[in-house]
């Protein structure tokens, strides 16, 4: 970590991803920037704020209102040797760009015997809680996962915000770097500077005794909600993914034998998710640790409601962690 | 065109309904959002009404139209009991939707209007499905499909016009062109004057009208619904608009103030207004009334809301699959 330094501020996601962005684009004249009402306007989450007037309007501009073309743009320009970064405004919107995800830019390397990188990082904002709807509120990084070529990083805290998308761009693949709207107004203390989270690095949050919780992204703060409820009670230990691929199994592994229990929490939906795809690592890995079933909690089978009544009844709340972890330790 | 004194009036009242529903829906969301309550996301039509309305007038019950997030004008003009549009956009489970769509996703199966979009551009394709279900029936039914001047810069765009234009399928596509998409100016997403001219390429008409002004849009609506109705094909309509505020409430006004003056002079129901009195239809008095019926309707729509319970989450499983 090389430029923090001692000195400590407030930050908020934005700015954090911001500088991140700004310290990047100085650092290395291919880092480039797309997207919409990116430009004069600074991103409608101001993620690019004062980067146009920094960097120039040919490496950060105005796109026309065209994800596919966007993606097209960004990965074939990787292939030639830029390292773009794309804000795509509400990852709901990536399905317009999935064929120039899915097919071209996460195949190319393979399809090439490996001769071209794509040094590239997507940009979105996820996940429910503000009610916006099913075409606004979706958690993909399932699908993302679930494709062969692709990096997925979901950070929970300002310090990642900022430490992993310096890393998401520098690294040599393409990179969703996925940061959930409900954490636009957190605030955190930080060093000063730039630094760097290594992808592939999961934090312990938490430390405890009785039971192993992984949740990363917003249900990672869900998470400790919880645990701190049940404070004097249950011994909960809370591990923080960061990254959902590459996946720190090591440290999972380090907290189950300890425990000997595992939930998983996440807000994508339960069925073919995230979560199972950890239970399966941990049994493969170390079945002999578990003293009983490993659980997960996730998304409801259903699309992101409108109304709050509904939008919060299909997403995991802090309750339902507590409830989980009660029903496994007692 | 051809209207009597009773519709053109009650076409004066459906834009302002629209009006005034926009800026209560308005109201009420900032009020929930200065106690820290984030509501949603809410995109006003106000200043676009003569397109829904002129568009609508056009339209027969069961023809389909398919909408955007900036939609709540189109599924008034349509027909949507506005008890209906008002409890959908504050979560009701008396709402269009029973709660679950809210403001940018407004569905009326009974009066085949076929739903908001949160997707740029996602509205075009769908549009296909109607109008091909109407030609493989034999019904002659036309299909309406709104986009905004961003929603041409989508693939979905070229691909949806291009099949209909071969097909010959009866389907009018309606740009409402506002001059901007979010923040970004028209000329940043689109490289000439025009995106009706873009209809030459398809090989479809692309007439290219104001939009602010009812009877242009009717005009032109008309001819495109009959060339649609008698297996013509399709027609793109480019209005050429101006939405009086800022994309959405959470973006704030950063458009030139001398647009803005232009346009305000050039309000779709002050002209409406204006007509109405110069063809004696109605005086000030008669339009102060008209205007207060439709606040009271308004108002009404607003106590049933506040009267209707929020949906209940037991029902969610039914709601996704069909049984
Ligand atoms: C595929 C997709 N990309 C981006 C967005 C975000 N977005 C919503 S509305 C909008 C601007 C659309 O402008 P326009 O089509 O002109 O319609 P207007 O809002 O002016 O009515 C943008 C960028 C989206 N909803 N869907
Ligand atoms: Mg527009």
């Amino acid at each position: 970590m090389p430029a923090e330094t001692t000195v400590r501020r407030k930050l908020k996601p934005i700015v954090a991803m911001n500088e991140a962005l700004d310290a990047a684009m100085a650092a290395d004249d291919d880092v480039v920037l797309f997207g919409e009402d990116i430009g004069a306007y600074g991103g409608v989450w101001a993620l690019s704020k004062g980067l146009q007037k920094k960097y120039g309007e040919l490496r950060v501009f105005d796109t026309p209102l065209s994800e596919c073309a966007i993606m097209g743009t960004c990965a074939g320009a990787a292939m030639a040797g830029l390292r773009p970064v794309i804000e795509i405004m509400y990852v709901d919107f990536m399905t317009v760009a999935m064929d120039q995800l899915v097919n071209q830019a996460a195949k190319i390397r393979l399809m090439s015997g490996g001769a071209f990188d794509l040094p590239m990082t997507i940009i979105a904002p996820c996940g429910a809680g503000t009610s916006e709807a099913a075409q606004h509120s979706n958690s993909l990084e399932a699908w993302f996962l679930n494709t062969p070529g692709l990096k997925v990083v979901m950070p929970s805290t300002v310090y990642d915000m900022k430490g992993l998308l310096t890393a998401a761009i520098g690294d040599n693949n393409p990179v969703m770097y996925l940061w959930h709207k409900a954490l636009y107004d957190l605030e955190e203390e930080v060093p000063d500077g730039v630094w760097t989270v290594p992808l592939g690095e999961a934090a312990v949050r938490r430390e405890g005794g009785d039971i192993t919780v992984v949740a990363y992204s917003l249900m990672m703060h869900r998470a400790m909600a919880a645990a701190a409820e049940l404070d004097g009670r249950v011994s909960v230990e809370i591990i923080d993914p960061r990254t959902l691929h590459p996946f720190d199994l090591d440290t999972v592994l380090r907290s189950v034998r300890k425990t000997g229990r595992l939930l998983v929490v996440h807000e994508s939906p339960l069925r073919c998710g995230v979560g199972g795809d950890i239970v399966r690592r941990v049994c493969e890995a170390g079945f002999e640790l578990l003293q009983q079933a490993p659980q997960v909690v996730g998304g409801v089978d259903s699309p992101i409601p409108f109304s709050k009544s509904l939008e919060d009844a299909v997403v995991p709340q802090v309750s339902d962690i507590r409830a989980a972890i009660e029903t496994m330790v007692e | 065109m051809n209207f009597t004194a009773d519709e053109l009036k009650r076409m004066y009242t459906t834009m302002v309904l629209i009006r005034k529903f926009e800026q209560n829906s308005i109201e009420i969301f900032a009020e929930r959002m200065k106690r820290g309550d984030f509501p949603g996301a809410l995109h006003s039509s106000e200043g676009q009404e003569a397109i829904a309305v002129g568009v609508s007038s056009q339209l027969r019950p069961d023809d389909y139209v398919f909408s955007t997030y900036r939609g709540h004008g189109h599924a008034i003009a349509k027909g949507m009991p506005i008890n209906k549009v008002v409890a959908e956009v504050h979560g009701r489970a008396t709402g269009a939707s029973r709660g679950y769509g809210g403001s940018m996703h407004l569905f009326d199966k009974s009066i085949n209007f076929m739903g908001g979009n949160g997707i740029v551009g996602a509205g075009l394709p769908l549009a296909l499905g109607t109008a091909y279900a109407a030609v493989k029936r034999g019904t002659d039914q036309v299909t309406a499909v709104y986009f905004g001047d961003g929603g041409a810069s989508q693939g979905a765009f070229h691909e949806a016009i291009n099949m209909a234009a071969i097909k010959k399928y009866p389907i009018i596509f309606i740009c409402e062109n506002n001059q901007y998409a979010a923040t970004t100016h028209v000329s940043v997403n689109c490289p000439i004057e025009d995106i009706g001219d873009r209809a030459k390429a398809y090989g479809i008409p692309g007439p290219v009208v104001d939009g602010n002004n009812l009877f242009e849009v009717v005009d032109t609506a008309g001819a495109a619904v009959s060339r649609a109705r008698g297996g013509e094909g399709p027609t793109l309509i480019e209005c050429k608009t101006w939405r009086h505020r800022a994309h959405c409430m959470v973006i704030p006004e950063h458009r030139p103030g001398k647009d803005r003056e232009h346009w305000a002079n050039r309000d779709p129901i002050d002209q409406m207004r204006d007509h109405l009195t110069a063809a004696g239809i109605a005086d000030a008095a008669a339009i102060e009334q008209l205007d207060a019926d439709v606040q009271e309707q308004l108002k009404a729509a607003v106590a049933f809301m506040q009267d209707s319970p929020f949906p209940d989450p037991a029902e969610i499983a039914e709601v996704v699959y069909a049984g």
